[in-house]
């Protein structure tokens, strides 16, 4: 009963989405307050009643019905608590109701928070999201139905594919989806106000905070994964530009290019035409996403069971928003006038200089993952386009854009001095230079790119915060630089902590690319091996039964370089219901690095293969991810940009004195 | 400068960057692409010399399995030719005689496939989409659809 609530639920939020894609559109045409008022209520209605129906199907699974053909594809009645929770969007169906929730969610956020935006920009706003909507509850009653029951309920369900059961995932997706799909507001912002003809500073700085709230999010949920990834997959790798990966990345690319680009308009008025195009980007790069992993066009890890009507499905979607937005754009672009004229060096050239670059390296992501689709698609060889291919286009592309990041926040506006600019982060590129030399003194010469990149990765470092420095006069003298430390601007703290981060991520990834260590051995109990100055002893193997597996866990007794002691235990799982194995690596966390353990299967003669990586430094990579989505939420807690309270033009142009 | 100079500047670097990166995408596809092979491919067509990089498809060939020490001994198999393949390392949880698998790396002299990487599946009812399409062309795949 519940089960055909959740249905009913979900068929009766398309029904509201319908109405809400046409009356308030036609309200704000024909100037009518109170069909444009109808979409506040519409969306937060069919918000609850998707979440709703996302409730009956968790329903389902926590109760375990396997009556329904979902729960049972992907839930087993000895599955931990927490797992049948995650399990409802551990497969395609459930994570698509859960996309559909947040697109819901986000709509009904702009409804509460959105009062102070003018009456027609929200309708449009809300109209818009709501085409989306339709479409993606269109897909999910006609393809995806997660509610279908079985005429003859099995009494056991077929269990979560077991490296899915794990708390990393419980967390990713629902992560990743607020940032992918958090983009569609930004996309409805776009829309919407070439809809209205009203794209200016204003309308900037209202898209600028949803932008920034999916950037958070999806690049938290970015580095969840590649954690997930790193220990799960039990092969110690934190990024491997696998397709997917790559769908979730290029949108953060182009969300990223957003945010400064939004600031260029914020604050000049410029860049218009490229700031609605961008946000059009974005979106589409997420919708490309959802077609490249549910389609199954690819050869991935993520790649969902298949179904070709699904996949035509998605990409009429596609086709219908890119191209349509993209028209509307073509029809629209040319009524903009450009405003702000800036010379080639200052804050607008740097920030146009970032866009460039990122977009481009875009680009080149975006090529190498559909370059295989395509050749395939027209009869040509069967190719896979790796890291290597990454490496040479995106690698390069990115050095300039690190580079120039320092300077950046250091520029005015309009017209500035690259010099005076350079004068400040003396610091920082004295200090890099004592970094290269540094890894060159102890690598004896021998590890030049690690130097190059250790350097470039303090350059940032040090530079994030040369404006914070700067603008509090800190080291200069005077009891009150906490005091004006703590009264910069957060949008400022935002940009020095998301800038930082940048530059820990870097160097992690450089250190662990150059330093690790990696080791390989056949033992048996009581043999060892040594691996980065520390020696693994395989003690014993024992079995452990656990509530929906079984495993031989492989004891190790580790001795580190000054005799220290400890017990890793990493395993070989089988889980009983689908009879999966797989390996839980163990990792044991030394300052910023890792030694990780995994292990093979057990052969005839008791012995088993050993693979020990010491990971350098490894964990930076996802802390530096971390210190920048605590810069987007400093910035997004900034009074100025709260989400929904833009300030009132009477007293723009007053603050804007006050700021400069 | 004129407001015309500063947009051509602004053009010109434009366009200086984008041939920074098509140059750079061109020479990664002539270089840094890997392609994917059968056994018939390499042992009847001959598609790639020794010491080139590519992906072996195919099904593991049931008994074929040998360990010895850290190094596994296969045979990947399209049921028509087989060709050895040699590994070193933890073999991915779902390779099994008789399923198929993704096998990166390169041809040697002894016309032995050294492999550095052979490919995880996340799925054990999951085929690796090559896999199918080459077995689909010998008409061996007994898979869904």
């Amino acid at each position: 009963m519940i089960v055909e609530l959740g249905h009913y639920f979900l068929v009766l939020a398309l029904a509201l989405a319908i109405v809400q894609s046409v009356l308030p559109v036609v309200g704000a045409r024909i100037g009518h307050a109170g069909y444009m008022r109808s979409a506040d209520w519409t969306s937060v209605m069919s918000a609850l009643l998707v979440a709703g129906s996302f409730a009956a199907l968790t329903y389902a699974y926590v109760n375990s019905d396997f009556s329904v053909a979902n729960v049972w594809q992907n839930s087993h009645s000895r599955q931990p608590l927490l797992y049948k929770y995650t399990s409802v969007w551990g497969n395609h169906e459930g994570s698509l109701l859960l996309w559909i929730l947040i697109l819901a969610l986000f709509a009904a956020l702009v409804a509460v928070f959105g009062r102070n935006l003018p009456a027609d920009l929200r309708a449009n706003v809300l109209g818009v999201q709501a085409w989306i909507m339709v479409a993606f509850l269109l897909f999910a009653l006609f393809t995806s139905n997660p509610f279908e029951r079985l005429d003859e309920p099995p009494l056991e369900g077929r269990d979560l594919n077991p490296i899915l059961q794990d708390i990393g995932l419980a967390i990713h997706p629902p992560l990743l989806y607020v940032g992918y799909v958090g983009f569609s507001i930004t996309f409805a912002f776009a829309a919407a106000a070439m809809i209205c003809g009203r794209i200016d500073a204003a309308w900037a700085r209202w898209v600028r905070p949803w932008t920034l709230l999916a950037w958070v999010f999806l690049t938290a949920g970015i580095s969840m994964g590649s954690y997930w990834a790193y220990y799960e997959l039990g092969w110690g790798g934190w990024w491997f530009w696998d397709p997917v990966e790559n769908a979730s990345f290029m949108p953060w690319l182009a969300g990223t290019a957003l945010l400064h680009s939004a600031l260029v308009m914020e604050k000049r008025e410029a860049l218009r035409i490229w700031t609605v195009l961008l946000a059009i980007l974005t979106f589409s790069m997420s919708l490309l996403g959802t077609f490249l992993v549910r389609s199954g066009v690819l050869t991935s890890v993520h790649a969902f069971a298949t179904d070709p009507s699904r996949g035509v499905f998605i990409l009429a979607i596609l086709t219908v928003f890119i191209g349509g937005s993209l028209a509307l754009f073509a029809a629209r672009a040319g009524t903009l006038r450009q405003g702000g004229l800036f010379a080639p060096i200052s804050r607008e050239g740097a920030l146009v200089f970032n866009n460039l670059f990122l977009t481009t390296a875009m680009a080149t992501v975006l090529i190498g993952t559909l370059y295989p689709l395509i050749l395939e698609a027209f009869g040509g060889a069967k190719i896979s386009v790796g890291p290597p291919f990454f490496n040479l286009t995106f690698g390069p592309l990115m050095v300039p854009l690190l580079l120039a990041v320092p300077f950046g926040p250091l520029l005015s506006w309009k017209r500035a001095d690259l010099l005076a600019a350079l004068s400040r982060l003396y610091f920082a590129l004295g200090a890099a230079f004592v970094a290269v030399l540094t890894v060159l003194g102890l690598t004896a010469g021998g590890e030049v790119a690690a130097a190059l990149g250790i350097g470039l990765a303090v350059w940032l470092m040090i530079g994030a915060f040369a404006e914070v420095i700067t603008r509090s006069r800190a080291f200069s003298g005077g009891g009150s630089t906490l005091r004006r430390l703590a009264g910069l601007p957060g949008s400022m703290w935002g940009t020095a902590l998301a800038h930082f981060g940048l530059g820990v991520t870097l160097l992690g990834i450089v250190a662990v690319s150059a330093f690790e260590r990696e080791a390989i051995d056949n033992l048996t109990p009581g043999g060892s091996m040594t691996i980065a100055d520390y020696q693994i002893e395989l003690v014993r193997v024992g079995p452990v039964r656990g509530p929906n597996y079984v495993e031989d866990v492989v004891h190790f007794q580790v001795t580190g370089p000054s005799g220290n002691r400890f017990a890793m235990a990493p395993s070989k799982r089988v889980y009983t219901a689908r009879t999966m194995t797989t390996t839980e690596a163990a990792i044991r966390t030394i300052g910023f690095s890792q030694l990780y353990l995994s292990v093979g299967d057990i052969n005839a003669d008791g012995s088993l293969v050993v693979r020990a990586w010491w990971k350098y430094q490894v964990i930076l990579i996802w802390l530096g991810t971390l210190v920048m989505v605590a810069g987007g939420c400093v910035s997004l807690a900034d009074r100025r940009l709260r989400v929904g309270a833009p300030r009132p033009a009477r007293t723009r142009g007053k603050r804007e004195l006050a700021n400069a | 400068m004129t407001r015309k100079q500063k947009r051509l500047a602004g053009i010109g670097s434009i366009a200086v960057v984008l041939a920074l990166a098509v140059g750079l995408v061109l020479v990664a596809l002539r270089d840094e692409i890997v392609f994917f092979y059968s056994p018939t491919d390499i042992i009847v067509e001959a598609k790639t010399g020794t010491g080139q990089r590519f992906r072996l498809g195919g099904l593991v060939k049931p008994g074929s399995i040998v360990k010895d020490g850290t190094t596994v001994r296969f045979v990947v198999t399209d049921t028509d030719h087989d060709l050895p393949v040699t590994y070193v390392g933890i073999l991915p949880d779902l390779f099994r005689e008789g399923q198929g698998v993704v096998a990166e790396g390169r041809l040697g002299a002894d016309n032995q496939f050294a492999a550095d990487t052979v490919l995880a599946k996340h799925d054990e009812t999951y085929m690796p989409k090559e896999v199918a399409d080459t077995l689909k062309d010998k008409g061996v795949w007994k898979g869904e659809q």
